[in-house]
Order: structure tokens, then sequence, then C-alpha cells
């Protein structure tokens, strides 16, 4: 049990499956909570059933019956007597509506509050609020409603540029167009895209940064709002713009200058009053100009690295947090910590690929840290992503870092899928990358695509 | 004349379908798109000619190398 002063924590509900879910259950147990799993018809061979201390069935297999759907979420929460609701990631995470539920139904959702849901949820409005608190922002515009103001804002901003639901997230529905001519059209199937992906259609415009590299910031505060950072995380290496390869700290970096906005980061939630974890992701532009991109209001994929470098466990921290403790001390960050997600898709032509794992073996090495949602003998279904497992090393440089990484991932056996396991090591093992010159470019350049 | 079967690659549901009988295909045309872990996979014309048949409808479910539609070209 967790008494944070107001705040009585006993058991925590996990609205969510695969690796986070698993890595919850795992937070849940060593700091003596009860856990409590729900699974889709499609996971119930998931290893974490049985590691948490109850699992509940939902009906259904697609998501949007299953992990997305609030009412059947919400029957748990009150059938099991939770007192807490950990949303891991994507499904209903950054949802302000299904957050004020769980507080409706008595529960305390682990994450922000739901105001930060929706201001950062909205990135017009995000930009919006970093722009006033001081943090650089690239131009953009406004929500596109007039096709002459989108003409007219375009010029402004300078071609060329990116049309952007501003309710979304992973890519989905953003267009980069090059001239005025295509301009109107993109933002056509944008907003059709938008309106069928997100809750909300509107789109709008943001200038569009070639080979960019993506920096983000990993900020913890406290239910009073006070805030600290746990420096930065390059993510840079993606593919459709999904995360593949994240590292920390980042490396051919001005270091004073990732200082220097880690600290503004932390002091922008500061004066927000911000609370719980977040990260704040940026551009770094190829002549050294950073400008926010967005900000998450949840745990990331990525958290795993932050951990390794610093000693934190930050989900355990986050639980802590919810339930209303201090600020843990700020670790120095020691060594180099990279990840590398395993996904089930074709190595070259990234199409996802689905079946039994008939052969699953995780490496144990010295260094390496494995988290996955998946065992062997399960079931690869085609109804949610494609992640099958993060595979985290540590080591006193990012040259031993990296060449445990690739040791770990030529060690994992993998069999009844395809993996993008050689993709990652062709990454690995790249004269560009090994240099530390990375930019969001840099798998379509390996697989020859431009 | 010969009769050609377009393949879903993945398995996975459909999402939309395109084009409809009768259109007139070029190799890389997009008949359909396809869903599958969070990612849209578009179906493409193997060979030019006519859309003869299309064997499936948004929701529907489909395996890897299903033929999904027909063209004669």
């Amino acid at each position: 049990m967790l008494n944070g002063g107001p705040t009585v924590m006993d058991k925590v509900l996990i609205a969510n499956r695969g690796a986070v879910a698993r890595r919850v259950v795992r937070a849940c147990n060593e700091l003596g909570l009860k856990s409590v799993v729900v699974f889709s018809e499609a996971d119930s061979d998931a290893p974490y059933l049985s590691e948490a201390s109850e699992a509940y069935p939902l009906i259904g297999t697609a998501a949007a019956a299953t992990y997305l759907d609030q009412t059947q979420i919400l029957s748990v929460l009150q059938q099991t007597g939770a007192d807490a609701l950990h949303p891991g990631y994507g499904f209903l995470a950054e949802n302000a509506e299904f957050a004020r539920a769980v507080a409706q139904h008595g529960g305390q959702f682990i994450g922000p509050d739901e105001k930060w849901l929706s201001l950062m949820g909205d990135k017009v409005s995000a930009r919006q609020i970093m722009a006033e608190q001081g943090f650089p922002i690239f131009p953009g515009s406004e929500l596109l409603q007039d096709p002459e103001v989108a003409i007219a804002q375009a010029r402004e901003i300078g071609y060329p540029v990116l049309v952007k639901p501003s309710g979304g997230g992973g890519g989905l529905g953003m267009e980069r167009v090059a001239n005025e001519e295509e301009l109107l059209n993109a933002v056509g199937r944008s907003r059709a895209i938008a309106s069928r992906a997100f809750a909300a259609s509107g789109v709008y415009l943001e200038r569009c940064i070639e080979n960019p590299r993506h920096i983000e910031f990993q900020i913890m505060a406290s239910e009073q709002g006070e805030a600290v950072h746990v420096y930065e995380r390059e993510c840079s290496v993606q593919r459709r713009n999904q995360k593949l390869i994240e590292e920390s700290p980042a490396p051919s970096v001005d270091a004073v200058l990732m200082r220097e906005q880690a600290e503004l980061a932390a002091l922008v939630c500061n004066r927000l009053g911000y609370n719980n974890l977040g990260t704040i992701e940026a551009l770094l532009t190829p002549t050294g100009e950073l400008g926010f991109l967005e900000m998450n209001t949840r745990l990331q994929v990525e958290h795993g690295v932050t951990e390794e470098v610093t000693g934190l466990d930050l989900v355990q921290t986050q639980i802590k947090l919810s339930a209303g403790e201090a600020l843990p001390q700020v670790p120095a960050s020691v060594g180099h910590a990279i990840e590398a997600r395993i996904y089930a898709e074709n190595a070259e032509t990234l199409l996802p690929s689905t079946g039994r794992l008939s052969v699953y073996r995780p490496p144990r090495m010295f260094g390496v840290r494995i988290e996955s949602g998946y065992q062997e003998g399960q079931l690869v279904t085609p109804y949610y992503d494609a992640m099958l497992a993060k595979v985290i090393a540590r080591a006193d440089t990012r040259e031993l870092a990296i060449g445990r990484l690739a040791n770990a991932l030529k060690g994992f056996e993998i069999r009844g899928v395809d993996t993008n396991q050689p993709l990652l090591l062709k990454i690995l093992g790249d004269a560009e990358f090994i240099a530390g010159n990375v930019d969001t470019g840099i798998v379509d350049r390996l697989l020859n695509r431009k | 004349m010969a009769k050609i079967d377009v393949e879903s690659e993945v398995t996975g549901n459909v999402w939309k379908v395109l084009l409809e009988v009768g259109a007139q295909v070029a190799v890389g045309d997009v008949i359909m798109i396809l869903e599958s872990m969070k990612m849209e996979i578009p179906v493409e014309a193997t060979a030019a000619g006519s859309l003869t048949e299309i064997l499936v409808k948004p929701e529907d479910q489909v395996e890897e190398d299903q033929v999904v539609a027909r063209i004669d070209g």
C-alpha cells in the first residue's frame, strides 16, 4: 500500500497489453501493490496474466472493442475495487474523457491532471502554450479553416510545409507539401484521415524540417507541480514515424545546448504546474536549431534508456508521484544506454507479419534488459501494434553499449513471424550511425529508398 | 487475356476498397487498403488491365496470400 498523504493506493488496474502491461505489473509487485490486468480474446496466452494479482477478460479482439472500450474497462475497475488505473502508453493513455471517467468511478488516474491531456493532446494549443512559456517553436499556423488563409499562411511559413492533424500522433495523416498546387488537396486528405483516426478533425501547418534529429526531454513532477528533468533521449532512428532505436545521452550533440534545453523544459513544466511524468519532444535541425514538436503526457515506450543511465525506476516513480509522494532526488546520468524495438515485420518490405511464436528465446546477457509481453507459443495477431520486445543495453560508453545491443539482438531467437532484427543490426553496424550522425532519414537511406 | 490473381501480402482486415469492378488499372495502382498491426497496407495491381473481380469488402478479414481481386490483363 502507498500512502502519500491524501491518497492511499492499494490496487492498480492496468488498462493496456503487451510489454507495458508487464512492466507496470512488475512495478506494482515491487511496490507491494496489487495489480489487475485485462486481456482481449487474442491475448489470453500473454505471460503477464499470471504475474498480476488478478486478470480479467475483455470481450472481443479488435483494439476498439477491447483496450479502447471505456465501458468494459471501467466495469473491471468497479468490479475489482481497484483504487488506481495505469493507462500505459497508446490506447486510452492520453484520453482526457477517459481520465475524467476513471476519477468519477473512484479511481486515481496515474498520469497528469486531465487538463494536460486535453491541452497537450491538441498540437495547436500545445504549441501556443510552449511559445507563451518561451520554449522555442518552429513557424506554424493556427487550425486551418479558410482555404485562402491556408495558402497565405503556407507562404509565410515557407515551403516545404507539413500538414498535420492537431489531435493526432504517430505521423498518421501527416503530409509534406512542396508547393502551393498540392496544398489544398493535402489538407483535404489529412482532414479525412484525422476525422477517421482521431477525435478531432482539425489540421494545421508547420514548417517542414528536412532530416531533423528527434530529441526529447524526460520530465517528472510532483502533484504540487514541482518539476525536474531527467536528461534527454535521442530517438531519430525511425521508420514510418515510429521509433526503432533510442538512446541516452544523445550522441554527437552540443552538450551545453542539451542541458540548457532540458532545464528550460523543466522550468516550463514548473511554471505551468504540470504534474506526473511527461516528455517534451523536440526537433533539432542540421544547423543546431531546436524547436518544440509535442508533449507526451504519459510514460514513453523508451523510458527504459533513461532508467538505465540514471538508476531511477520511472514507473515506480510515476505511481508514487500519483499517490502524492515527493519527487525523488535526480541522479547523475552515468554511462550510455541504447534500446532497439523488435517488431514483427519484414526487415526489407517493413510489412507486418503475424503467426505463432514457435521459438521465442530472449537472451540473458550482462548489461542487457528485455521488456516483452510475449512468450514462446503465443500467437502474434493483426489486431495490435507489431512491437514484440524492447532490448536495452547499458555500458560505460556508447560504442560498448552498441556492441552489447547487437550481440543481444543476434542472440534473440524468434521463429514463426518475420522480425526486423536484420534491419536493426544493419543500423547498428552502419558507419554513420556509429559515428553518431543520426537523423530521421537514416532508415530510408539504409533501405535505399532515397 | 490472362486472368491475374491479386493477393494480400499480410494477414489483416480490409479498411477501404478504392476501385470498382470494370476499372482499368496500371501496375502499381492501389486497389484497396488493408489494415494490420495498426498499419495501412495498400494492395496494388500486379498487372495492367481491367479489374474483373473484387473478392472482399470493407471489414472482411484476409489471410496472407489470399486472393482479394482479379485482373484481366
